[in-house]
């Protein structure tokens, strides 16, 4: 006998006095799917547009660059244009001020970009600049950090140029490149009159083609084997779509699991709700099956409730962000390439509308399947339904099974690997884990060392938290979960800015010069001291390409089959190396051990950085002939090195001993210390003025800069905690109002009894901060774990805990706890009791 | 015939490593058109024996047979389907499912029988009760004596051969009671329904054709009036 039709007039029934009820746990899910889908919005729209905008993105049809000049080449003759450019970093100086700093100089001929264009201010600064004076365009961020303007000087070497523009797009260029390297761009005519382009100095050979060719890939295809054996970089439109793409469909892909852990944590919301919901309703369906329902009738009844409402949320939640990704573009316009339309996606909206209501299902499912197992008994005697029997139903485990799953495939939907699918899932499961057992825990604590010498509302408010159908766990894990993420966040950027200034308070240097002439050496040391500043280091730097291993040189290696070569980018870098007989503070020998050179018969033993010598197929013993400008001096590779980069030092992939590279032409490094940052501005100024071929770095600039690129950094990143922030407060919201009849029982049974309405205040309001303290302590809990393990494993630093953070971050959650329950209580405190006494 | 045979049952209850032996070998037999009253005292086991009389519960040994049908051997799904097809609950709580209007749930059992005329039939019912003019409201807003007679009006909805009742008028005062006894007894002559309740009420009892007295599980003694 099952009777569908009746089943669903039944739900109905039913729905039509449960239905605000219902709105109000499935809206915990509305801002989760509203983040999946505006999130898949934009990487779907961002997608396309990189598509169509690809010809932008590059600028020209082929791009070639190299370390080394590009001479003559076979598309020159083809191409209907051609731009060379040559680009590397060096120090400018702003005359005006005398103020420094290290940018990436582009000399630049002919008329790059074709497609697309700089985008300046003034407008016609473009022109201006390659009418074929001394004019420079400088990025924006340059300008504003000077407070210089167009009009004013620009020293770039030996050549001072007007600024004709700021810049403020490059083709395929984003917020974040200008950050790290803002550029400057100097006419290619001027290049050599820097004395900037010299041996040994980082350059960068770059020629921009346009091709009017039919299939661009088969006019490509003869030369690309020569080119990869020089070392010659191509870039296609296509290739730079292909990897633009991928690099943001990454970027998506990583937005969409935050979403979908605010989604998570509102399902855990709706499970609990649904929770609370079935435990109203089971006394109805002991009387249903009295009546003669089936089991699965009844549970149909209810369950076509939830799966409405499911979709109702997620309707909501799949308007609200298709609305919502309209300011996405925005948020993100700091790291995009690409102007990105706000068109809706209906592949997100079917996306987000399908996730929705798989997870109201399967979170709703849980507490649901207890409907099945109800004894008819009970309507003779209440408490007989509610046994143990509901843990032992083998559909729970199922469903738990299904969840799992559904977490796993939706990460490896969005990861394809089955290992970062497997570790996201990992990760979600343990966070959940770890509130639900912090929450338990200190809940435990309470309820066993709460000493009754505490005032009564104290004792009640706490005693509260137990009360029947609370939803205390699942409180602290969803506020905890969102409160995790936001404070997690927050430390490790104090953090990583801690660190940087503590680099500076320790006797750590704060300046690097580099690039120092043999013959500047002198006069730069003595600039140094007799200003009073140490010489921390001084390390020469001999450059030296690789030309032999194990006898196998570039072009054996070419012959070789794939499995058998050696990383190719062996033979094409150029080494900078340096030579001394022991480690510094930043180095661990993890193998081998550092052998000197004294006499000519010795052999000459090598230092390789553990983690290079991994990635390339480097042995311990390998027989390394390297090329010295002209000169081979044959190596053995006699030790692996691990080295930090996380201090104002130098660093080097190839260690020589000394006494071997003595009269090799070199460069050299100082390091020193200042005391202020105004210290290191003039000193750097002062050296860079007498030296303009000497680089400079002062940390004042890189903690400036890494300051920058983290705010940059965390506001996407708060801006998708926000969701789950916002998601755990509904959370919060909802499971106040459904325990609000509740509260208003107990609130008049205290009145009745003899309570003032001042104590029944004050035991609610001690219950929220209870709530909250639980809450946010539980997730700021769990953030420092989160922090202490990034900053070990990630950063590789010490921990600092954020302990002024972690107070503020308390605060904060408890006082917006304790605000919501007021609000929802305020009506409480109104009721007349006589509605209690009539829907007991 | 009988309509409820009851043989050598008892249930006992596991808690842990104790037992508890709420019924111990109870054995009677109600033939069909009879009323019956279970009293004693309390614990004596008589919810849990109307339980088991009705299907609701399983028994530990025994056999309980309901309109020919023995019980042991179904499942929970095919007696809640003789729940539907033969029998009928009056509870002490009265039991109205509280999103359904007084209408619709006097309507339920009719329309699980697949009765077309379920709402023709059901105001039908309500007005027996006297409650023709409270169809539209809900169970909160109805007093207790009136939810109950909508849990008759209910339970004799789909033409039961048996009803049972659990201190039907247990939570009414005096005269609400008498009014619940009396439309019990009345439909109950009218539809020659037979009829098992348990009471604490000694005058009620007697208005049956027949006391069950248990104690301790047992069946202390059988009287006829
Ligand atoms: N699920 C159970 N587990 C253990 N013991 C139970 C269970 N259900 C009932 N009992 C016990 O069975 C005994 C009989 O209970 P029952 O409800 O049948 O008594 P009763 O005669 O209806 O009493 P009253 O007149 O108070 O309603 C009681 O001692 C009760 O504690
Ligand atoms: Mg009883």
């Amino acid at each position: 006998m099952y009777n569908f039709k009746w089943t669903l007039l039944m739900a109905y029934r039913d729905f039509r006095q449960n239905k605000s009820k219902l709105a109000l746990f499935i809206s915990s899910i509305v801002i989760g799917i509203a983040a999946l889908v505006g999130i898949s919005t934009f990487g779907d729209n961002l997608s396309k547009d990189i598509d169509g905008q690809a010809k932008e993105l590059l600028g020209a049809d082929a791009v070639l660059s190299t370390n080394q000049p590009l001479g003559d080449q076979p598309l020159d003759t083809i191409a209907t244009q051609k731009s060379t450019e040559i680009n590397f970093a060096s120090m400018v100086i702003f005359p005006e001020t005398g103020e420094s700093r290290l940018t990436q100089i582009r000399a630049l001929d002919g008329q790059y970009p074709y497609y697309g264009k700089f985008e300046t201010t003034p407008i016609e600064a473009d022109s201006v600049f390659r009418s074929g004076g001394r004019e420079a365009l400088v990025e924006k961020i340059l300008l504003a950090q000077f407070n210089a303007e167009v009009g004013d000087s620009i020293q770039v070497g030996e050549v001072t140029f007007r600024i004709a523009g700021e810049l403020e797009g490059v083709p395929g260029q984003t917020g974040i490149t200008a950050t790290v390297a803002p550029a400057v761009y100097i006419p290619m005519g001027f290049a050599e009159e820097t004395g900037l382009i010299q041996v040994g100095s980082r350059l960068n050979y770059v020629n921009y083609y346009q091709l009017e060719a039919e299939n661009l890939d088969e006019v490509l295809k003869p030369y690309e084997e020569e080119w990869e054996i020089d070392n010659v970089r191509l870039e296609t439109v296509e290739s730079r779509k292909a990897s633009t793409g991928r690099a943001f469909a990454n970027l998506s892909s990583f937005l969409s699991l935050v979403a979908f852990i605010a989604l998570l944590l509102g399902s855990v919301g709706v499970a609990s709700a649904v929770n609370v919901f079935v435990k109203e309703k089971l006394a109805s369906v002991a009387v249903l099956r009295c009546l003669g329902v089936s089991s699965r009738q009844a549970f149909v009844i209810y369950l076509t409730q939830i799966m409405l409402m499911g979709l109702v949320g997620s309707i909501l939640g799949a308007v609200l962000g298709s609305f919502l990704q309209i300011a996405l573009p925005n948020v993100f316009s700091d790291f995009l390439p690409v102007e990105v339309s706000t068109d809706v996606s209906w592949k997100a909206v079917g996306f987000g509308l399908g996730t929705g209501l798989l997870i109201a299902l399967l979170f709703a499912l849980l507490p649901l399947l207890k409907i099945r197992k109800v004894s008819p008994m009970m309507t003779l005697r209440p408490d007989d339904g509610e046994s143990n029997k509901f843990s032992a139903d083998p559909f729970r485990w199922l469903v738990m099974f299904g969840i799992v799953l559904f977490i796993f495939s939706f990460s490896f939907y969005l990861l394809s690997g089955w290992k970062e699918a497997l570790g996201f899932t990992g990760f979600v499961l343990f966070a959940f884990a770890a509130l639900w057992g912090v929450g338990t825990g200190i809940m435990w604590l309470i309820r066993r060392f709460l000493p009754l010498s505490l005032s009564y509302p104290i004792r009640q408010s706490l005693a509260n938290l137990y009360r029947p159908n609370n939803q205390t766990i699942s409180l602290i894990a969803t506020v905890g979960l969102g409160t995790a993420m936001i404070s997690t966040l927050f430390f490790v950027q104090n953090q990583l800015l801690e660190e940087a200034k503590f680099a500076d308070k320790e006797d750590q240097p704060n300046m690097l010069m580099f690039d120092i002439q043999t013959q500047q050496l002198e006069a730069v040391s003595q600039k140094v001291t007799d200003k009073g500043y140490p010489i921390m280091q001084q390390v020469p730097i001999v450059t030296m390409r690789l030309s032999e291993i194990n006898g196998k040189t570039k072009k054996d290696n070419e012959n070789l089959v794939e499995d058998d070569r050696l990383s190719r980018s062996l033979y094409n870098r150029e080494f900078r190396v340096t030579y001394r007989d022991t480690l510094i503070d930043s180095e661990r020998l993890v193998e081998g051990k550092l052998r000197t050179y004294n006499s000519p018969q010795d052999s000459i033993f090598v230092s390789f950085d553990a983690g290079y010598a991994g990635r390339t197929g480097i042995n311990l013993g390998d027989e390394i002939v390297f090329n010295v400008q002209g000169r081979p001096i044959k190596t053995y590779v006699g030790s692996f090195r691990n080295v930090k980069f996380n201090q104002v030092s130098t660093n080097f992939l190839v260690l020589f001993p000394e006494n071997v590279l003595d009269n090799a032409p070199k460069f050299h490094v100082i390091i020193t210390k200042t005391g202020s940052d105004r210290e290191s501005a003039n000193l750097q100024a002062e050296v860079v003025r007498a030296f303009p071929n000497i680089s400079v770095i002062n940390l004042g600039t890189i903690t400036e800069t890494l300051e920058n690129i983290l705010g940059k950094i965390s506001f996407v990143i708060q801006f998708m905690a926000l969701f789950s922030i916002a998601t755990g407060f509904l959370v919060l919201i909802s499971s106040l109002i459904l325990s609000k009849y509740q509260r208003m029982k107990e609130s008049v049974l205290l009145r009745t009894i003899g309570a003032s309405s001042k104590t029944v205040g004050k035991i609610n309001t001690m219950e929220y901060f209870f709530l909250g303290t639980l809450a946010s302590l539980s997730g700021i809990l769990l953030s420092f774990l989160a922090t202490w393990l990034l900053s070990r494993f990630v950063f590789e630093l010490p921990f600092r805990g954020a302990y002024e953070e972690a107070v503020l971050v308390y605060i904060g959650i408890t006082l917006l706890t304790i605000v919501l329950g007021w609000l929802n209580g305020r009506k409480i405190n109104n009721q007349p009791p006589m509605v209690i006494l009539r829907e007991g | 015939m009988s309509i409820l045979s009851v043989q050598q049952v008892s249930k006992i209850y596991q808690s842990g490593s104790r037992k508890l032996t709420v019924l111990d070998n109870v054995n009677f037999s109600i033939e069909a058109g009879q009323t019956a009253a279970i009293v004693g005292p309390s614990g004596s086991g008589k919810t849990t024996l109307l339980g088991l009389c009705a299907g609701l519960d399983y028994a530990t040994s025994g056999s309980v047979v309901l309109n020919g049908h023995a019980l042991e051997n179904l499942s929970e799904d095919q007696r809640a389907e003789i729940r539907n097809q033969h029998v009928g609950f009056i509870f002490q709580n009265f039991q109205l499912l509280p999103t359904l209007t007084a209408l619709e749930n006097v309507m339920v059992p009719l329309e699980l029988k697949k009765r077309k005329d379920a709402k023709k039939k059901a105001l039908e019912l309500l007005e027996k009760v006297g409650l023709a003019d409270r169809a539209t409201h809900y169970p909160t807003q109805l007093s207790g004596g009136e939810q109950q007679r909508v849990s008759i009006a209910r339970a004799f909805a789909n033409e039961p051969k048996i009803l049972f009742a659990d201190e039907p008028t247990g939570n009414l005062d005096t005269e609400t009671g008498d009014m619940i006894e009396n439309l019990i007894f009345d439909l109950n002559k009218q539809l020659g329904t037979t009829l098992i309740l348990v009471t604490h009420d000694p005058e009620l009892a007697k208005k049956t054709n027949r006391i069950i007295r248990i104690k301790g599980g047992k069946i202390q003694e059988e009287q006829y009036v």
